[in-house]
């Protein structure tokens, strides 16, 4: 067990040395250089560009480079080339605003998706299933863009209330009782929308899991004992059947960091995805590159998690 | 025949399962019976209809696609095809258990072998958790499993086979069943473990007095533990008897085929005989006699005519009018 654990850590932190390697070639090997973002801007005269290469080590070769960015990331010292903010400073903001949308999100997708999916499993073919099934693929085969703005249109029309941003802008002095309101209807939509697209795939995903289990000779074991249908359901199928989503579950963490871009443009809500993007169009180096590095870290971690939730889960991995 | 002294008889089985415009009769108007303390055996090649007529005893047929067409099953004096789902839980595994063909994949793997039979134990009785424990251990001693305490911690894949095997036997006696139905339990074992097993089922026939319905497609294991066998063909039994009448005096020419192409020394060196052709598709079935098309005494009639059972007395009946007769045997 602890050699495991040793032996698993040992291999991420590996993992992690190629990854920081790639990432950083390929943001360098991308088009456009950070200095040339805007040529047309007349600050952007040769002398400038050439201070800026000078003072972020631009000019340096690329493995000098990284050895300069990672040390700064480790000792906590990246800033960002845009405004010279402190990049770990910007992410834990970002983060902090993502976070409510990922956890309402999160929830949502994974409370629905599986009594969804094991009551279509049970009851395949019927109404239920059938209304599921259609649903699931409308929702799947939807843009998210497009949905976005059919929500907020029925949800402005309908309802009179603001969804656009975190909050209503200028609602400062507000009583308590109303900004959480506020809060709460600006929150909805993009949380939603993060789940009616994950409750789409996962409990299809569920269903089709379930599916299989109960095909299994061990259900037909248990039925023939004279179990009750919620038994074998329930006790039998569904502990089987679970199984895999603990690797689905160890993945979710990195969406911690990734956000999401779309949602996160549209709603004009602050959050992750949304500074990634900007961060990429702007060529900001050290917030690509530090996000990237944030994000392989928690898919690392989630793994581990998995791979530990495995053998509590399952009695067939021991070590 | 006394009637009572039956303890299920089956009569006029038949289920179909459709798929699309096909209809698979997989069995076909099939009749059997068990008696109480009696082992009886159905042999029958893969796609015969055997195991369908054991899993519609206790109602197991995945409905869609199977339904269960028509007859009666008559069991304790009530039709289980007229129960409903609730007062089929209470028959199964408590009156009528199971033993599956497939140990490694009917255990459930993620519960403790302890888990699976007290659960088997405690949907029918009441029982303190002490005694649970104790009667587990019991069953588990009984199929002789060695140091069965602590056995019942372990998961399925700890064990071989065979004790899987042994486990799944041990669920079935959990509630002292009336009658077990073993669907092909040594199939997927090897000959050595087959045998103990075999003698298992014999210990605990003669130890608790119950009925054992055995499945099988291995005549010397019918030749080993059954007092009466059906043989089933195409979803019929082509032929019913007991074992001495089975094996000394086929009647039916399909019986005499499987008989004809067992290995023996007599014969050694010699080409086995194989029943010429193949299982007709249970969708496709051809009309009257299903065997017909293989049979080696087959008639004009036996194309166009649904054989009829003739009774050669003592219990043992063929459906094959052709031989019938042949030997004399008008009536």
């Amino acid at each position: 067990m602890l050699s495991f654990i040793g032996r698993s850590f040992v291999q991420k932190i590996i993992t992690l040395f190629f990854v920081s390697i790639v990432s950083f070639l390929i943001i360098h090997l991308a088009p456009g250089k950070p200095s040339q973002v805007d040529p047309m801007n007349p600050k952007f005269t040769p002398e400038v560009v050439e201070r800026f290469r000078k003072e972020f080590h631009l000019d340096k070769p690329l493995y000098v480079q990284y050895v300069y960015f990672y040390q700064d990331l480790f000792t906590g010292k990246t800033v960002s080339w845009k405004d010279n903010q402190s990049v770990l400073k910007k992410i834990w903001e970002r983060f902090l605003n993502s976070l409510p949308l990922f956890i309402v999100g999160t929830l949502l997708t994974w409370t629905l998706s599986f009594p969804v999916g094991i009551r279509s499993a049970i009851f395949r073919k019927g109404i239920f299933d059938r209304t599921a099934t259609f649903l699931s693929y409308l929702l799947i085969s939807i843009p998210g863009f497009f949905f976005a703005y059919v929500l907020i249109i029925f949800v402005v029309t309908r309802f009179h209330v603001p969804v656009i941003g975190m909050v209503t802008f200028g609602i400062g002095d507000a009583s308590i009782p109303y900004i959480l309101m506020d809060r709460i209807w600006h929150m909805l939509l993009p949380s939603v929308l993060v789940a009616t697209g994950g409750i789409a795939v996962l409990s299809r995903y569920v269903r089709s899991q379930m599916l299989e289990v109960e095909g299994q000779d061990y259900i037909r074991t248990a039925r023939a004992k004279g179990l009750p249908p919620e038994q074998v359901h329930y006790k039998h199928a569904l502990r089987n059947a679970l199984l895999p989503f603990v690797t689905m579950f160890g993945l979710i963490l990195p969406g911690l960091i990734g956000g999401s871009v779309i949602i996160e443009s549209i709603f004009s809500w602050p959050g992750m995805g949304r500074m990634a993007y900007e961060a990429i169009l702007a060529r900001d180096y050290p917030i690509i590159l530090t996000v990237n590095f944030v994000s392989a870290v928690l898919v690392l971690a989630g793994t581990f998690i998995s791979d530990l939730l495995y053998l509590i889960v399952d009695p067939r991995i021991r070590l | 025949m006394a009637d009572d002294n039956r303890l299920i008889s089956v009569q006029g089985l038949k289920v179909y399962f459709r798929s699309g415009h096909a209809c698979a009769r997989a069995v076909d108007g099939v009749s059997f019976e068990v008696r109480k303390k009696e082992t009886v055996c159905i042999v029958g090649e893969s796609g015969c209809g055997k195991t369908v007529s054991a899993l519609s005893i206790l109602g197991l047929v995945t409905t869609p696609p199977g339904e269960i067409i028509d007859g009666r099953i008559v069991f304790a004096g009530q039709n289980l095809l007229e129960l409903s789902e609730k007062e089929m839980q209470k028959i199964r595994g408590n009156h009528i258990a199971m033993v599956f063909q497939e140990p490694l994949t009917s255990l459930n793997p993620v519960f403790t072998i302890g888990d699976q039979i007290s659960e088997a134990v405690r949907i029918h009785k009441k029982i303190g958790a002490e005694s649970l424990r104790e009667k587990c251990i019991r069953l588990l001693k009984d199929v002789g499993i060695p140091a069965p305490e602590q056995r019942l911690e372990d998961y399925p894949h700890q064990l071989s086979g065979g004790q899987r095997q042994r486990v799944m036997i041990a669920m079935a006696l959990a509630c002292d069943p009336d009658l077990i139905i073993a669907d092909e339990p040594t199939t997927a074992l090897d000959v050595t473990v087959q045998a103990q097993i075999l003698e298992l089922f014999g210990a605990i026939q003669k130890k608790q007095s119950m009925s054992i319905l055995y499945i099988t497609h291995d005549l010397g294991v019918v030749a080993a533990i059954a007092d009466r066998v059906y043989v089933m063909y195409a979803g019929m039994i082509a032929e019913q008897g007991n074992t001495e009448q089975i094996f000394r005096n086929a009647r039916h020419p399909y019986t005499q085929g499987l008989l004809a192409s067992l290995p023996s020394l007599s014969k050694r060196g010699k080409r086995l005989y194989s029943i010429p052709g193949s299982v007709p598709n249970p969708a496709y079935k051809p009309a009257g006699c299903p065997f017909h098309p293989r049979c080696p005494h087959k008639a004009p009639s036996c194309s166009t005519e649904y054989p009829k059972m003739c009774d050669y007395g003592q219990g043992h009946l063929a459906r094959c009018p052709i031989l019938f007769q042949d030997k004399g045997h008008h009536t």
